[in-house]
């Protein structure tokens, strides 16, 4: 019993991760670049959600308020590749990161203005309940975070494989030369890309916000996204996905049965062993070029 | 405008092109050696503060700025350099053998870790060098016996042949010890670039293929541009240590090493001049920060996050106005005097290129 507890707790913050971490793999899979703000992104979604519903801010339905969250959060994503990044197209990717981390710093401060330092919680219908399963105890948020990830992956899974703009996203990205040639306008199908991960990371923040409480520096949890996205291989949303599991139920089995310090350290040793044995991610997209 | 005749190649790689540079240079270090004279206490703390940072700012641009590898987690070797010294002065070693021994160490400790890491490249590099950076917290508090973990250390007073020298209650001594070091480190780094491998660094940023077809072995070019850069940074770690006074694991954070990359980029990469400016900017921001936050909302309210977030917005500035840093604005400027009145806005206009996925090679 004890077992499958922890691994149900696991797979829902893995899921958490998870779902950073397809914001991650969707920017690095149309644009090659890596946005180290996702996890701030879904901080802000977060926290926009809760201005939204809670009673002492706007105090609008959860119903209401969700749906709204997250094409704020589309439109955030769209405006700051409009305004910002697309000054760095056709520049290193490095720039990018660069940009990304310090995006990262400034939203973390605009929210801490905006929101205060204090944890908060949201006014969600999902942070209430349990479910009880034959002695195992599921919160009523878990089962949701887990069943919305699901839905997403597979989603934006056939989002990319299936439809013109999902197939055009990844032309841009593979070689953005021959997509001009085809047609594609390169730069507003990135706009949408970011666009798409902001929405991503607001659903991330809403499902993350009504697990418990969250704080400006909520964003960190971006780093976890990342061990997860590497491990699951740069490139690939089930991918993603599968490494945000591996993440999550790691680290409650690790708290368990490992000495206390050394569970902290299970994520990143799995994540470096990854990256020196199988450097492109156990889902590697990498392919040995033929001259 | 000066025009240089080359005549031969000893020409092209002079340590000073003309008297003029020579001259400039020299009396930059007339003037670091009689600050102490010139300036206050508190005043003569930041600078070597600043010149703490440019040590560790000099490591780090050896790896990103000259052999193109960035790096988020050079606040661990900082740490390592910074524990190995305090460790081996502990254990009764002088301080004049223990201090280079520390960068020693720090660069033969990254030389080991750049092995399998370096394998990777780019975006790759990044997260495995930021999984080391947080490691390093965890580690060190797990080797607590060494390392004192959480409580922390207090590094000793430094005693050179008897010749004492502490951070507080000597600022002078302590101010000369760092720069004799900063002036060490920078003219090691200068004379790496005018040697075959700082020339190979150049080559691997630039081009991996093309660097390859003259010659050069990438992966042992990028370890032991790991291993010098890692070196320097030791050194800078350990200076640090005595300049805290106190340190623990969470000294050396992540933060920290993201705010290293991001001096050396305000600064301007590929420059020893831009680790200098990038640093000035570390080291006295907070303070202006203080200062104009006293004077606009009144001293005693307190902005959490204030410093991160200011410091965000420049390097957002830096990145979409001025990619090439302080020191390529003042290139700018100063070439637009020499060639007055024929400067054109394009001459430093930055080649765009079209976007290949690393994926599919």
């Amino acid at each position: 019993m004890e077992v499958l507890q922890l691994l149900i707790s696991g797979l829902a913050n893995g899921c958490v991760y998870g779902l950073i971490a397809l914001g991650f793999v969707l920017i690095y899979k149309a644009t090659e670049a890596v946005n180290f703000a996702q996890g701030d992104f879904m901080m802000i979604g977060a926290f926009v959600s809760l201005g939204l519903t809670n009673a002492e801010y706007m105090n609008l339905p959860f119903w209401v308020a969700a749906p709204l969250t997250i094409s704020i959060m589309a439109v955030f994503g769209y405006l700051l590749d409009l305004f910002v990044l697309r000054h760095l197209f056709g520049q290193n990717q490095t720039a990018v990161v660069i940009l990304t981390i310090a995006m990262g710093f400034v939203l973390r401060f605009v929210a801490g203005i905006i929101w205060g330092h204090e944890p908060q919680t949201l006014e969600s219908p999902l942070a209430l309940g349990d479910i009880h399963i034959g002695g195992v105890v599921l919160g009523l948020a878990d089962v949701a975070i887990i069943i919305v990830t699901f839905l997403m992956t597979w989603f934006l899974y056939q989002f990319f494989q299936r439809t013109k703009l999902g197939l055009a996203m990844q032309a841009a990205s593979q070689n953005q030369m021959a997509a001009y040639f085809m047609g594609i306008p390169v730069k507003r199908v990135q706009g949408l890309i970011w666009g798409l991960s902001g929405a991503t990371a607001a659903v991330a923040g809403i499902l993350f916000a009504s697990k418990g409480a969250i704080d400006p520096n909520a964003g960190l949890l971006g780093i976890k996204a990342f061990a997860a996205a590497v491990i699951g291989g740069f490139g690939s949303l089930p991918g993603a996905l599968a490494g945000g599991l591996i993440v999550g139920v790691i680290e409650p089995f690790a708290a368990r049965y490992f000495p206390a310090g050394y569970s902290q350290i299970a994520p990143y040793a799995l994540l470096l062993a990854v990256l020196i044995f199988r450097p492109h991610g156990l889902f590697s997209q990498v392919r040995v070029k033929k001259v | 405008m000066r025009i240089h005749f080359k005549t031969s190649y000893h020409h092209d790689i002079r340590l000073f092109p003309d008297r003029w540079t020579f001259s400039v240079y020299g009396t930059l270090l007339a003037l670091a050696f009689a600050l102490p004279y010139l300036i206050g206490e508190f005043y003569l703390g930041e600078v070597t503060n600043v010149l703490i940072w440019a040590i560790a700012g000099l490591g780090l641009m050896l790896l990103t700025g000259q052999t193109g590898q960035a790096s988020l987690g050079h606040a661990a070797f900082l740490a390592i350099g910074c524990y190995a010294n305090t460790i081996l002065i502990e254990q009764g070693v002088p301080f004049i053998i223990a201090f280079p021994l520390a960068g020693i160490i720090t660069g033969f400790v990254g030389l080991l870790i750049a092995v399998p890491v370096l394998r990777l490249h780019g975006i790759y590099l990044a997260i495995a060098t930021i999984a080391l950076s947080v490691l390093a917290d965890d580690i060190i508090v797990l080797t607590e016996h060494w390392s004192g973990g959480v409580s922390g250390k207090f590094p000793e007073m430094i005693t050179i042949f008897g010749f004492e020298i502490e951070r507080w209650s000597m600022p002078s001594r302590f101010y000369y010890l760092v720069l004799v070091v900063t002036i060490i480190c920078t003219l090691f780094y200068r004379n790496l670039l005018r040697s075959p491998l700082g020339r190979a660094f150049a080559a691997v940023r630039d081009s991996e293929v093309s660097a390859t077809a003259m010659g050069v072995h990438i992966a042992r070019t990028k370890g032991k541009a790991f291993g010098l850069s890692c070196m320097i940074t030791g050194w800078a770690g350990a200076l640090m240590g005595y300049y805290a006074g106190t340190f623990n694991n969470e000294t050396f954070s992540l933060v920290i090493s993201i705010t290293l990359l991001m001096m050396i980029v305000i600064g301007g990469l590929g420059s020893i001049h831009g680790a200098f400016f990038g640093a000035v900017v570390v080291a006295f921001l907070p303070q202006a920060l203080s200062i104009l936050k006293d004077n606009v909302v009144g001293s005693g309210v307190a902005i959490p996050g204030l410093e991160t977030g200011v410091f965000g917005m420049i390097l957002i500035l830096f990145i979409l106005f001025e990619p090439m840093g302080i020191y390529g604005r003042w290139l700018k400027i100063r070439t637009w005097f020499e060639l007055f009145p024929f400067a054109r806005k394009d001459m430093f206009r930055r080649q765009k290129s079209y976007l290949k996925t690393e994926r599919l090679r």
